[in-house]
């Protein structure tokens, strides 16, 4: 904490910002809390990987396939004999990245052409949303699942597939937001000033439309990454020998009755993760929602 | 109203012709040669030639576009080749399945996802709303093939109480379709619980604090009748309304929930088709389902205008 | 949409009356979802296990590959070996009560050669004309001898098709099939289920005990077998190798096997465009990666060793195989001295590979045997569909892929290296192989093919177009009450003999 908000603090104990406000709601709801400690555990997990993987992930014993949890491997080895503990870190690194690099593709396609649209309105408007009814009407799926076939088989390729399947919702919804506010009165007031429209877009308008897309995010990151297994469930993920838990998880179905512990972990991941992420997107939006204020 | 429902209308044919671009042209691009694909692993020149002739292959694409959206115009959505059978007679095939499938999910949802979402935002911030949350969340942090994974393994494999997969028609005996349709049903209602659980508590929240709410809290009524009569009747339009969307995502949302369990509807026809570059299947039942999808949504928003009569000036 | 349903409706009432002995109801669970079912024109492997029950053949092969009578009672070749005379059964009709006569197969075999998109053409290409001698008599006149034709007939080019139906059906025949099997087609949900119905006047009939066989594709390995120990299915074909212990754990199944006719390979890119340029184009790295492979470990760590080894392009049971080139050792310092001498010490090959769990494990071992020698083997996991394409034009190194077998080792091995065919995606193109080929063909004399065949081994196994890993092994699951099964190496469940107690 700095020292000026310190002072801004002592200065005026009872004017928060919006940002403090909300942070406060946020961490009294305990789901969020829980749900955000969990997800940074992961991402901490995912960013240590070459360090606290006991075994190279990709590293074949033939003497050891499919043994069963020991001491010298605490989750057991997969079906060729590689450490499952080190794919389940490993594969940490694949999933949550599947799960925020596509959310960053879609917001960064969905935000501008949600703010043109909003924002300009009128036919360039008319056709941006008629082309993002027709992206909802295809299934999420379906959609990833072409987009995937069409870019090749591979992780990147598949977070690809999966942000530009998830982009028409960040559309919709910058652009709903933006044409809430661009009525209110402080932007009424900055246009009569003068100020050219991308400040106004920019400086008065984006700000208003980042909490919503934030809990957006956080929740369309949990569909992501169970996206990502779901491609890697039909061989469109990520790709051998590199882990993801999806991709364990489309190997392990083999193996469910001689190795269930292949399956155990991928999937108690998978579900912590993605749990976690919609407990603090559904912390973030209470505490973001002005309606939702207790 | 008219004037409303006639621009409603207006923008549903320019999304349809998009919806068009989109699955012709994903399909279309897809990498592989489609006869190829067809001919597995057999290879003679002239017969694949005559898969290339007869799916235009070798026409440019705006052509081949043109003359798929002319059948389609005549209600004639094209031949899978794979099968030699018309994609309009599978579409009819597989409809009641994916209807039933669908139906039944929705009922798993609503009576999970309403009552959960009920408790949660009369209980707010207590330990049932956490509890409630859990529980309608755990489905939606499931991959939906790894839950019918599992539940094969325990219900049919262990216990024996139902059968592993594959579908019933509902004339072959009730009971049995019901027996192969209730984990599918379960797993894809599962997921959709919590969507409609969230929805149902943030609308009872918004419900529950107005002022009308609190008053027939001072009227003296019992806490039940507050919130069964008065607060839950106002909060399920948008509820009622999300489930109709959810319902149009269901007719081919259920891709990998169907091919877990054999379900022949539309979601296993169409990623084997994919997969197996069946072109016509594949645009003719995506475009089936994306217009059912587009129409649900226009019929939600009439019955969301005829319930909230403020919106309708 | 009413009357497809008052028509369903009045369908499942007259099954429901026929499946009154529901006893002899078998339920096989299928691998995959057949394609077409138009013997004309299907395509797929598992097609063919839906075709053992509703058409018969003209010849058919025994357990141990050798020919026997089916619809056809005879055969000879002409002195010259350029015209084969048939002779048929007198008292076989088709599902429509059509007589099966020599002019019925004239017809069925002028439809496989001449029907658009045939993809039989090519496998009888050979043949000029079609002569009926006598009501039950027709000749078969070919160009120039062609031996394999015989095998030919005891697969889909040897089925019969009742002309009535085909002329009327066209192109559409497969939606309705008609054929001579001991079982008629009755209804066929795609993807769900083929249901067939045994015919009565079937010429065989007291060797047909089934009344009824539902054939539903569940792709899904767990979820076939979970349907056969939930009583969903009755049999399954395709076990996994890993399921197998608990299969055999469980007493209330059976287990039956057998070798298959196909065989599973690295197809290596020698000759086909631009990418054949690279280390694999080199003979000496060829025979480095064959070296650094460890079949047996293979197999064992991937499918718990119940597949059997192989290096040709028929397993080492089959009488064809050349004994005097037995599976190679794995040699890691010999393949390592070829990779310097070659001058790629450590070559980057790229590995394409199917997106199957299956392929991926092999591909993960090789990657990881050959690895030991020096290579640096890339996965490059494509979807099926694309790397059909992809091997055509040339766009690959080397690429896994197996073959399901054909009954005569000339459907195994001729189409993949004979110069410019379009199997042949290695690219192989050797002249005294071209020669052999013709003479393993010319001539009906099984020795001297066989002959041919193990001159072609001794040059395409050194030059390696492919390098042949293994021979899986079909295994059929099935409920202790079923009974009568047995085994052919092509895979396929004949139906007759088979009984459900």
């Amino acid at each position: 904490m700095s020292a000026a908000s310190e002072t801004a603090l002592t200065a005026a104990p009872a004017v928060d910002s919006p940002a403090r406000r909300a942070f406060k709601r946020l961490i009294r709801r305990k789901g969020a809390v829980v749900g955000g400690i969990v997800v940074i555990l992961f991402v901490a997990i995912a960013l240590l990987a070459p360090w606290i993987a006991p075994f190279d992930p990709a590293a074949t014993d033939w003497s050891a396939v499919r043994k069963a949890p020991s001491a010298r491997h605490w989750f057991g080895t997969d079906e060729i004999g590689r450490d499952v503990l080190a794919r389940v870190i490993w594969g940490a690194r694949a999933s949550l990245m599947a799960g925020v690099i596509s959310v960053a593709i879609a917001m960064a396609i969905g935000l501008p052409i949600g703010l043109l649209a909003g924002y300009r309105g009128g036919f360039l408007d008319g056709l941006l949303m008629r082309m993002t009814d027709a992206m909802l009407a295809c299934p999420f799926l379906i959609l990833a699942i072409a987009l995937a076939a069409f870019l090749g088989p591979s992780l990147t390729n598949a977070m690809i597939a999966i942000g530009i399947s998830a982009t028409p919702i960040f559309i919709r919804l910058s652009r709903g937001q933006v044409q809430a506010v661009k009525v209110e009165d402080f932007v009424e007031a900055a246009r009569a000033v003068g100020n050219p429209h991308w400040r106004i877009a920019l400086s008065h308008v984006l700000p208003n439309v980042v909490p919503p897309l934030m809990v957006q995010a956080t929740l369309t990151t949990a569909a992501a990454i169970i996206a990502e297994a779901s491609l890697s469930f039909l061989g469109l993920g990520q790709q051998p020998p590199a882990p993801s838990w999806g991709s364990m998880l489309n190997v392990a179905k083999n193996f469910l009755g001689q190795a269930p512990w292949m399956a155990v972990w991928p999937g108690l991941a998978i579900f912590l993760v993605v749990l976690s992420f919609n407990l603090l997107g559904d912390g973030l939006r209470d505490a973001l929602d002005p309606r939702h204020r207790d | 109203m008219m004037t409303f429902l006639v621009r409603r209308l207006a923008i549903i044919l320019p999304t349809l012709v998009f919806v068009s671009f989109i699955i012709f042209g994903l399909q279309q691009l897809l990498p592989g040669d489609p006869a190829l694909a067809m001919a597995g692993e057999e290879r003679d020149p002239d017969a694949i030639a005559h898969i290339r002739k007869t799916l235009r292959l070798d026409e440019p694409i705006a052509m081949r576009y043109a003359y798929w959206m002319a059948g389609v115009v005549q209600g004639d959505l094209g031949i899978s080749l794979r099968i030699q059978k018309p994609v309009g007679e599978l579409v009819l095939q597989k409809l009641p399945v994916t209807l039933q499938l669908a139906a039944m999910a929705m009922l798993v949802a609503l009576l999970i996802g309403i009552p959960m979402g009920m408790l949660s935002a009369v209980k707010n911030g207590s330990a049932w709303d956490y509890g409630a949350n859990v529980i309608a969340l755990w489905g939606l942090s499931t991959p939906n093939f790894w839950l019918g994974i599992m539940m094969i393994l325990l219900f049919s494999v262990e216990l024996g109480w139902l059968p592993a997969s594959g579908y019933v028609p509902p004339a072959e005996g009730l009971g049995a379709n019901l027996a192969a349709m209730v984990m599918p049903a379960f797993v894809l209602g599962n997921a959709i619980a919590a969507v409609m659980m969230r929805h149902t508590r943030s609308a009872m929240l918004q419900v529950l604090s107005s002022d009308y709410v609190r008053t027939a809290r001072a009227k003296g009524l019992y806490e039940r009748a507050v919130i069964g009569k008065h607060a839950w009747r106002n909060a399920s339009i948008p509820v009622i309304t999300l489930g109709a969307l959810e319902f149009g995502q269901l007719l081919s949302g259920a891709v990998l929930t169907e091919q877990v369990f054999s379900i022949p509807g539309f979601g296993k026809l169409i990623v084997d088709a994919v997969f197996n570059r069946d072109y016509a299947v594949v645009q003719g039942v995506v475009l089936c389902t994306a217009s059912a999808y587009i129409l649900l949504n226009f019929l939600a928003d009439i019955a969301y205008m005829l319930v909230n009569p403020r919106l309708r000036s | 949409m009413n009357k497809t349903l008052t028509a369903g409706a009045l369908a499942l009432a007259l099954l429901a009356g026929v499946g009154a002995a529901p006893a002899q109801t078998l339920r096989i669970g299928l691998a995959e979802d057949p394609d077409i079912l138009d013997p004309t024109l299907a395509r797929t492997f598992v097609g063919r296990i839906v075709f053992s029950a509703l058409c018969d053949k003209l010849i058919d092969i025994t357990p141990d590959l050798k020919l026997v009578p089916r619809l056809a009672t005879e055969w000879n070749w002409s002195a010259d070996e350029k015209s084969l005379t048939v002779k048929l059964r007198p008292d076989v009709l088709f599902h429509d009560g059509e007589k099966l006569d020599a002019a019925a197969a004239k017809y069925s075999l002028e439809r496989h050669l001449t029907l658009p998109g045939s993809f039989r053409r090519a496998e009888i290409r050979g043949i000029k004309a079609i002569e009926v001698l006598d009501p039950l008599t027709f000749r078969i006149d070919l160009e120039a001898p062609f031996a394999p034709l015989v095998a030919q007939l005891t697969d889909r080019a040897g089925m019969m098709v009742s002309p009535k139906a085909a002329r009327a059906m066209g192109d559409k025949f497969g939606t309705a099939p008609v054929c001579t099997g001991p079982f008629k087609f009755v209804e066929r949900v795609a993807q769900d289920r083929i249901v067939l119905e045994r015919f009565e006047q079937y010429w065989e009939k007291d060797k047909i005990h089934l009344q009824r066989i539902e054939y539903r594709p569940i792709i899904d390995n767990t979820v076939r077998l979970a349907n056969l120990k939930s009583g969903q299915l009755d049999f399954i074909e395709r076990v996994a190798a890993t399921d197998l212990d608990d299969v055999r754990k469980d007493r209330r199944f059976k287990l039956s096997s057998i070798v298959e006719l196909g065989y599973q390979g690295i197809t290596i890119n020698m000759g086909n465009g631009a990418r054949a340029k690279g280390p694999m184009g080199n003979p000496k790295v060829r025979e480095a990666l064959e070296l650094s492979l460890d079949r047996q470990a293979l197999i064992q760590v991937v499918f718990n060793g119940e597949f059997e080894v192989g290096n040709q392009w028929i397993s080492p049971g089959n009488a064809a195989y050349n004994k005097a080139i037995p599976v190679p050792k794995r040699d890691v310092a010999k393949a390592r001295a070829l990779l310097r001498e070659a001058g790629h010490p450590n070559p980057t090959i790229e590995f394409m590979v199917a997106t199957t769990g299956e392929a991926q494990q092999v591909a993960q071992v090789i990657q990881s045997m050959t690895k030991e020698a020096g290579f640096d083997l890339k996965i490059r996991a494509t979807e099926f569909a694309s790397s059909l394409k992809l091997a055509e034009q040339g766009d690959f190194e080397i690429y896994y892929l197996g073959w399901s077998g054909r009954t005569d080792p000339d459907g195994n091995l001729v189409q993949f290296i004979t110069c410019g065919s379009p199997n042949n995606n290695s690219g192989h193109c050797n002249q005294e192989v071209e020669k052999l080929i013709l003479a393993s063909r010319s001539t009906n004399d099984l020795a001297k093919r066989r002959e041919a065949w193990h001159a072609i081994a001794r040059v395409t196994l050194t030059d390696r177009p492919i390098v042949y890993l293994f021979h899986r092994k079909w295994f059929w699951a099935y409920a202790n009450k079923v009974s009568g099964l047995v085994e052919y190496p092509d895979g396929l469940v004949r139906v007759h003999g088979l009984k459900v107690n």
